[in-house]
């Protein structure tokens, strides 16, 4: 495929792919991983890949710098890195060039630095080996470059190791290291997927400056479109290893021409939006393995527009009036506007909006959990020391409404986890109250009636460790029927068929194991598992977000669904913003253990707000690139748990204290009051009301855009 | 269809249990050397088998002249009593692989001395593991803390104790190789139980409010039984090279049926005028031992190999 370079200024792309295929060598035969990608990145320019799991994003990089391991290799196509050829070469030649001018930037930090090396040694040694520079002048460039990613006391992090410095600060320094040799291509794989918003935003802000200073071209690789939005210039869409659409950011926000493309769109819960004014619509089906693709186009069991054309033949990448590259036979008839949402999509009804102040079903009393922690000196060891203690949760009071959903926000390490496992009687309170239905309980979890037990289930996180690999679905279903006795033992195998078909899986899955689920069907397993003893409160745990975005709208509709049928009570803990708000009635946002700020969900979102909400909120990456939003940025990172701040707890980071008397002087001193408001919205802050009222909302979206 | 993701058409109906084995057993054949171990353990099994039914010479009988090097005769040549070592040799098996003789008459039961004993190592080892590693704490901490003090004598000296206390026998053995065998059992199964005890189904289990004893051997046990078994392959043969040892030292198992540790202490006074007499008992070991190991090298990279 020949095209005119998309660079300005005619200068040749720094690197060009062309009808690039890579295999992996397997057990019986070969995985097709990704095929036919094409694209190309010119100077100081940001493309961004973007795609479910599993669709082949990170294997185009790691076939850039060839590493795609012992079985991986090249098929067939082409990578011209600075118009040489890179396929097939092997060994010094491309450790050279991989050293010198392709830097890359992985997703977990902790993992691309050694932990036994000083920090300041290892950005040394990349350029003393790569440059010869002399130690000293190695030392004076990678101080100032430090500086340069806004490293507080470079020449202190120098002399630190990995683990003394914060995850955030770690991305930092990881991509100042790949900016040493100033070099020519930067790959990032999902560099901020493991950081908290807060950190994310500030990284991002980091990662788009740095484009514009060093002329870099970086390859930028997420699955998250509000990412993308911030970003990058031009959008690659992979899907199953195809690259299915590529444009410029705007064209893809504004007119997304492919119907995945169109359809992740659709899936995404905008920032505001709620459960009972919008809907998601997932996308039907599920993305097929490398080694079952349709023929024709890849996409069409899974589209809305699927002609004759698309079964029979492959599309080709092509252009189209308005400069976008689209892999579709009828892009040009598809208007995304007019979309209506197939028959087969179960739209959930949703609940009535919060009558007000339903009888709360759950009620929690000056909750408090301390884990003790062990020291390393002597004294600690002959039991002597000073007791230490993780504040884990501090002091939370909340009710929740029978009926109702409450969502639970916050970074991670805020106390969300062990808040519910606290509930729930995992673990034990330090002090406090849990009262439940009536019932006082605080006390451990094997002291508890059965029938106790059998009302208050939970859902976890991870789709891959909530099943035991071992069992079949039907057992797994059928385990808590059995254990509270809610069902007669012959009964139970149509209970759980009934259960299944709840969460529209078929009879077929019944004696499935789980490692032929995907990671939605086994997430649905595990919501039936929770649901089986018809429990009337069920404990979330960030049940979606290991999930993509096209199986988390379906899992949030099923949740829904399920509320609405069985009038079951949801606590929801989630770290997206715009998930909790579209998802909950109540939202409690919770900071280093405290709850900041509780109230109706529609009421958290907008002014008056908590400073860190405020935070929060002008973290998130929208997939809007016409949105506006509130630039705040948070100073320094969490701090310990440990040692909490005195005072007010977010103190030490709040960007609001200036406008209390003595630069906030209260704020470290006093534990602050509760403000109040009415429909039960309350602000744990020491600015009076007004000034909380009269903050400005922090996203102003400036065009409707028609999804 | 509807809501996401269900274009998959049910499984088709599930392969019986024998099936599904022969499946996943079938992996051995992508190791060569995993396929070799097989076949090397697989030529005892079928020499053990044969054993029962036909033997050249009465194993025990002394017909031959002493000392025969191998000839037509006597494949593998006579030893020092005169008696067929071909014979022998192929009875051994047996006790190793095949019966375990019950003192007090002629009764014996199914499974080898070798089988039984690491099945009494694996049954320990498993119940002090999972408890070691699920409940944590105390329970770890003693438990563990006896285990170790355990592994600290020698083995053979721990043998010699056992039979020493116990006289000697085929389940004085089997019990001699329980009991050394159950520490590294125990290790195993602790580090097992500790990882698979964080992931989320055991607290979902934990949730219902599952008894511990469920939670370990229902939720946990399964799910390492992987390692386990890989791992007892290999201590079968460890065992038989224990009962190797224990014979050569006079106190393995006892007579009248031949044993091929005792074999190779019986004929090592000889062993200027009738190296064969030694050297072929001890090939036979070596090679059961050998092929037992392989097999479960071959087993253990082929479990842990990327699946399609």
């Amino acid at each position: 495929m020949t095209d005119s370079s998309p660079c300005s200024n005619n200068s040749p792309p720094v690197l060009k792919i062309e009808e690039l295929a890579v295999s992996y060598k397997v057990r019986g035969g070969e995985v097709d991983a990704v095929q036919n990608v094409t694209f190309e990145i010119c100077r100081g320019e940001t493309f961004g890949v973007v795609g479910e799991s599993g669709c082949g994003k990170s294997t185009v990089a790691w076939s850039i710098v060839n590493f795609l391991g012992a079985n991986g290799y090249v098929k067939h196509g082409s990578i011209k890195f600075q118009g040489q050829e890179l396929v097939g070469k092997k060994g010094e030649e491309l450790r050279r060039l991989r050293g010198d001018q392709i830097a890359m930037v992985y997703q977990d930090p902790m993992q691309a630095l050694n932990p036994s090396m000083r920090l300041g040694e290892q950005m040394k040694e990349v350029l003393t080996v790569h440059r010869g520079l002399s130690e000293a002048e190695a030392e004076q460039h990678s101080i100032e470059m430090l500086g340069r990613v806004y490293m507080p006391d470079p020449a202190d992090v120098m002399r630190r190791f990995p683990h003394q410095i914060s995850g955030g600060q770690q991305q930092r320094v990881v991509i100042a290291m790949a900016l040493l040799n100033n070099p020519a291509l930067l790959i990032m794989d999902e560099p901020t997927t493991a950081l908290d918003v807060t950190v994310e935003a500030a990284v991002l802000d980091l990662i788009a400056e740095l484009r514009h200073d060093f002329d870099t071209a970086i390859l930028y690789i997420t699955h998250n479109l509000g990412v993308v939005a911030r970003v990058c210039n031009r959008v690659g869409v992979m899907y199953a290893g195809e690259m299915v659409e590529k444009a410029t950011v705007e064209e893809i926000y504004r007119q997304p021409q492919h119907p995945y493309t169109q359809g992740l769109m659709r899936c995404v819960p905008r920032l505001g939006s709620d459960k009972h004014e919008s809907v998601l619509y997932p996308i039907r089906g599920r993305v097929p393995r490398p080694s079952n693709r349709p023929n024709g186009c890849i996409y069409h069991p899974r589209c809305d527009y699927t002609q004759d054309l698309c079964i029979q033949k492959r599309p080709q990448l092509r252009l189209l009036p308005n400069g976008s590259w689209v892999r579709c036979h009828f892009a040009e008839e598809i208007d995304f506007r007019n979309w209506q949402p197939a028959e087969e999509i179960h739209i959930p009804q949703s609940v009535q909006s919060p009558a007000a102040d339903a009888e709360p079903i759950l009620e929690v009393q000056n909750l408090q959990k301390y884990y003790p922690v062990k020291g390393n000196s002597l004294r600690d060891v002959i039991g002597m020391g000073e007791k230490l203690h993780v504040k884990a949760v501090e002091d939370v009071s909340l009710q929740v409404p029978r009926g109702k959903t409450l969502g639970v926000v916050g970074e991670s390490g805020c106390g969300k986890s062990t808040l519910v496992k606290t509930i729930i009687g995992l673990e034990e309170p330090t002090s406090g109250k849990v009262i439940f239905q009536g019932f006082d309980i605080s006390n451990e979890l094997s002291e508890r009636k059965l029938e106790l037990v059998k009302e208050l289930q939970m859902v976890f996180q991870n789709p891959d460790s909530t099943m035991n690999p071992s069992y079949t679905v039907g057992q797994q279903i059928g385990r808590p029927m059995e254990h509270f006795q809610t069902v007669p033992k012959k009964h139970i195998r149509v209970e759980v068929l009934k259960l299944l078909e709840a969460m529209r899986l078929g009879p077929g899955y019944y004696d499935r194991l789980p490692r032929q689920l995907s990671g939605g069907e086994k997430q649905r397993v595990g919501i039936a598992r929770a649901l089986a003893s018809h429990p009337d409160l069920v404990l979330c745990d960030e049940p979606v977000s290991a999930l993509d975005v096209s199986v988390q709208a379906a899992i949030l509709n099923l949740l829904m669904e399920i509320q609405a049928n069985f009038g079951t009570t949801l606590v929801f803990i989630a770290h997206d913003l715009s998930v909790v708000r579209f998802f909950s009635d109540y939202v409690a946002v919770m900071y280093l253990g405290q709850i900041m700020e509780y109230g109706p969900a529609d009421a958290i979102y907008t002014p008056p707000y908590h400073p860190y909400t405020e935070a929060l909120l002008s973290a998130v990456p929208i997939p809007d690139p016409s949105a506006a939003q509130k630039h705040i940025r948070l100073q320094g990172s969490v701090p310990s748990a440990l040692k909490p701040p005195s005072g007010c707890r977010f103190h030490t980071r709040c960007h609001r204290r200036e406008l209390l008397a003595d630069g906030g002087k209260i704020c470290a001193e006093q534990t602050p009051p509760w403000r109040k408001w009415e429909h039960g919205h309350q602000i744990f802050c020491h600015l009076p009301a007004e000034i909380l009222e009269s903050f400005d909302p922090v996203i102003t979206t400036t065009s409707q855009s028609g999804v | 269809m509807a809501l996401g993701e269900r274009t998959f058409p049910p499984a088709a109906a599930q392969p019986g249990t024998l099936q599904r084995f022969w499946n996943s057993f079938s992996i051995i054949f992508n190791s060569k050397v995993g396929t070799l171990g097989l076949a090397m353990v697989l030529f005892w099994i079928l020499i053990a088998f044969m054993s029962l039914f036909w033997v050249p010479y009465e194993p025990n009988a002394n017909l031959f002249v002493q000392n025969l090097p191998p000839n037509a005769q006597n494949w593998l040549g006579t030893d020092h009593l005169g008696r067929d070592i071909a014979s022998r040799l192929m009875t051994g098996t047996q006790v190793i692989l095949l019966k375990t003789r019950l003192p007090g008459g002629n009764v014996s039961i199914p499974g080898g001395v070798a089988l039984w004993g690491v099945f009494g190592s694996l049954a320990m080892g498993v119940l002090l593991g999972l408890n070691a590693g699920y409940r944590g704490g105390w329970a770890d901490q003693i438990i563990m803390q006896v285990l170790d003090a355990l592994i600290a004598f020698p083995q053979i000296v721990l043998y010699l104790v056992v039979i020493a206390a116990l006289g000697q026998g085929d389940l004085v053995v089997i019990l001699a190789i329980a009991i050394t065998g159950a520490p590294g059992v125990a290790r195993l199964a602790r580090s097992l139980a500790m990882d698979i005890k964080t992931r989320d189904y055991i607290r979902a289990a934990e949730t219902r409010g599952e008894s511990v004893w469920f939670i370990m051997f229902r939720e946990i046990l399964p799910n390492a039984r992987g390692p386990l078994l890989v791992d007892a392959m290999l201590r079968v043969g460890y065992a038989i090279f224990a009962i190797g040892t224990l014979g050569f030292l006079g106190l393995g198992l006892p007579p009248p049926d031949p044993d091929w540790g005792t074999m190779v202490n019986e004929a090592r006074k000889n062993i200027f005028t009738n190296a064969s007499a030694v050297i072929v008992p001890s090939v036979a070991i070596a090679s059961l031992v050998i092929g037992l190991n392989l097999f479960a090298d071959g087993l253990r990279e082929e479990l842990s190999r990327y699946q399609k």
